[in-house]
């Protein structure tokens, strides 16, 4: 059986939801499918403190607020939805779920959102949460007086690298380049500290160890020599990528895999809106994700109404 | 303290052991509220409505009597949050460290007590 919307909103982080609340508000039938937990990466932020209006909540916080708030206008909100296929070409757009059925609608929204990058190297998924981590707020305090890596040299990483100071003896920040993507602040914070090394030119390419991690190689990238060296943790900051693989063959992407929308955040596909993290932009914040959700909802009502 | 979850909460030491002595099937997923523990209380939130035969609880990760969690030997080597520990009749058949996705939970579940 088909269930019919006016509009389907693909993702429900802080850009899908936005659209949810404001198109459910402006009385459109609205689906968000979400792939994951509802609120994407913001769910996984610990505490956020740059929400305009809101001093200080957890990202869990904020989605279930949002959610809430999607929900109380109408919005039908369906998590962990594993989409079978699509159609997204032509007037009427087409989703099927498992076990749920097909959903059809006059516009779709792609708000998927990205993940965190992972270094894709032998070792590293066999002994994540066993020495590997890619949250230092979660598992900081397991490696009180231990020697650990930090990979990547971005503002997350270098941030990273100084809070894991306050539980590790000693902090080695690797990073592929010889100089650092972070702002100054970070990169002098980290540079002046007594704790913290560096590595450059280098990356962590194998993940050795029994019970847990025992040991990494690390590589120069300009000389390619590996150097065994033992460790007993590493957190790896080295960006996010967009989750567009779904879509690849359909919406038009950028060389990063970001959706090229134009200003109205419209694909290369008439009716399909895309909106967050997934499309191409500078700037990834929750707020700019709301924002893009907003714009996109406010074209999707005005397409589906023409 | 308690887990902001809408999961029910083990306690104590006798209550943990009063949950995996008393049901045969029982899921505990022992965190904080980070972002690696978030996910995994949701999908526990609406995997209980369609594994109804498993009990699903979460533990503070850093109450006192979270030992019984923490010092298991199926957890030695754990160095990410959340433990999640699987036991059927009252014995560990599967443990897990840092997050899990989804369809791994399931995958876990589906094959230790079907």
């Amino acid at each position: 059986m088909e269930e019919i919307y006016d509009i389907i909103i693909l993702g429900g982080g802080p850009a899908g939801l936005t659209a949810g609340i404001y198109l459910s508000r402006a009385k459109v039938k609205t689906l968000v499918l979400n792939v994951g937990v509802i609120g994407g990466q913001m769910s996984l932020t610990h505490e956020i403190a740059n929400y305009p209006g809101v001093p200080n909540i957890s990202g869990y916080m904020l989605s279930r607020t949002m959610q809430k708030q999607a929900e109380s206008f109408g919005c039908k909100v369906i998590s962990n939805a594993k989409i079978t296929s699509y159609k997204l070409a032509g007037e009427l757009k087409y989703v099927e779920l498992a076990g749920k059925g097909t959903f059809s609608a006059k516009a779709v929204i792609i708000a998927s959102g990205g993940k965190s990058r992972e270094l894709n190297v032998p070792g590293e998924k066999e002994f994540a949460g066993r020495g590997v981590s890619y949250c230092a707020t979660c598992d900081g305090d397991f490696f009180q007086d231990k020697e650990i890596i930090v990979v990547g040299g971005g503002n997350s990483a270098l941030e990273e690298a100084v809070a894991l100071t306050q539980y590790a003896s000693k902090v080695t920040i690797v990073h592929e380049f010889d100089y650092f993507q972070a702002h100054k602040k970070a990169v002098e914070e980290a540079t002046n500290h007594p704790k913290i090394d560096f590595i450059l030119n280098s990356t962590v390419s194998a993940f050795y160890g029994s019970q847990s991690l025992e040991k990494v190689t690390v590589k120069n990238l300009k000389t390619g020599e590996d150097t065994e060296t033992k460790i007993d943790g590493v957190f790896i900051f080295i960006g996010y990528v967009p989750q567009t693989q779904l879509f690849k063959d359909v919406v038009k992407l950028s060389d990063r895999d970001e959706i090229i929308v134009n200003n109205q955040m419209m694909t290369n596909i008439k009716g399909v809106f895309a909106a967050g993290d997934c499309i191409e932009k500078r700037y990834r914040q929750i707020t700019t994700a709301v924002a893009d959700g907003t714009v996109a909802a406010l074209n999707a009502i005005e397409f589906i109404q023409k | 303290m308690t887990l902001d979850t809408n999961l029910e909460h083990i306690t104590s030491e006798a209550q943990y052991h009063e949950i995996i002595n008393n049901n045969k099937n029982v899921m505990i997923c022992c965190g904080r509220m980070g972002p690696m523990c978030v996910p995994v209380y949701a999908d526990m939130e609406e995997l209980r409505n369609e594994y109804s035969k498993i009990k699903f609880y979460d533990m503070l990760f850093d109450l006192p009597d979270a030992h019984v969690i923490r010092n298991l030997p199926e957890c030695r080597g754990f160095m990410g949050l959340p433990f999640t520990v699987y036991y059927k009749n009252g014995k560990v058949v599967k443990a897990t460290s840092s997050i899990q996705m989804r369809d791994q939970l399931t995958e876990i579940l589906d094959e230790n007590f079907s």
